[in-house]
């Protein structure tokens, strides 16, 4: 699924790439990738297209899932979310998401790293990428019971 | 008159936790107040001060995008369902 997402930000390059995984509502488990479309198709900014998030949401709904992931490319800095980043997300966001950046401003090495943004805090999570080891070149490692695994399978 | 009222989960602690609730209104603008008597502080989350929709949430009448039938004015209609949703949004 990390590759999925790789994938998807760097065939949206130069733009900002973002979308979601969603799964089922209350286990926090990642299943089922969303790509969506960059509203804004801007190199520095990234907004759900409103009437896709609409549908999309829709059908989250009718099957009880949630926004698990919520991701967004950077294309010329590094993976850590920006002001607006964190502000948009504290005042109304997805508490339950864990936001996930990746950055492709190296066309050969995929940054990726993860956050929780509640309240004007960000927070970097651990995570690991399993089933695909050169999905990513470059992300936090973690091996602890309080890791986010992504299954790359 | 009774409007169905998708809340998402940021906005759920004004609602006790509930993911449905509903309301009553002519316009949209009419329904949040009434919201906002049993869900205290829902309205003052996506209704800024001057009385325009936040930039950042999106709200639509069934599936259309309030922000293009007339923002808080768009009209009601019993039945009808009214969703509430982040805009997923961020920038450099």
């Amino acid at each position: 699924m990390v590759e999925a997402i790789v994938a998807h930000a760097r065939a949206d390059h130069p733009d900002e790439a973002c979308g979601l995984v969603a799964g089922p509502e209350g286990t926090g488990e990642p299943k089922r990738h969303i790509p969506m479309t960059n509203a804004a198709r801007s190199t520095t900014f990234y907004e759900f297209d409103a009437e896709e998030w609409k549908r999309v949401y829709d059908e989250m709904w009718d099957n009880d899932e949630e926004v698990v992931v919520a991701y967004h490319s950077h294309t010329a800095t590094e993976a850590y979310p920006s002001r607006s980043d964190a502000g948009i997300a504290s005042e109304l966001g997805l508490p339950q998401a864990h936001y996930l950046l990746v950055t492709t401003r190296d066309p050969a090495i995929a940054e990726v790293r993860s956050f929780r943004i509640s309240e004007g805090e960000v927070t970097e999570e651990p995570i690991e990428a399993i089933g695909a080891p050169d999905a990513v070149q470059t992300y936090k490692f973690a091996h602890s019971p309080d890791s986010t695994v992504y299954d790359c399978h | 008159m009774s409007v169905e009222v998708r809340v998402p989960t940021i906005l759920r602690q004004h609602t006790g936790g509930q993911k449905v609730v509903s309301g009553a209104g002519s316009t949209l603008a009419e329904l949040f107040d009434d919201l906002d008597t049993s869900h205290s502080g829902l309205k003052g989350r996506v209704v800024t001060d001057e009385g325009n929709l936040h930039r950042f949430v999106n709200v639509y009448v069934n599936d259309e995008d309030v922000r293009f039938i007339g923002g808080l004015e768009a009209k009601l209609e019993d039945g009808d369902s009214v969703t509430i949703l982040p805009a997923v949004a961020g920038g450099m």
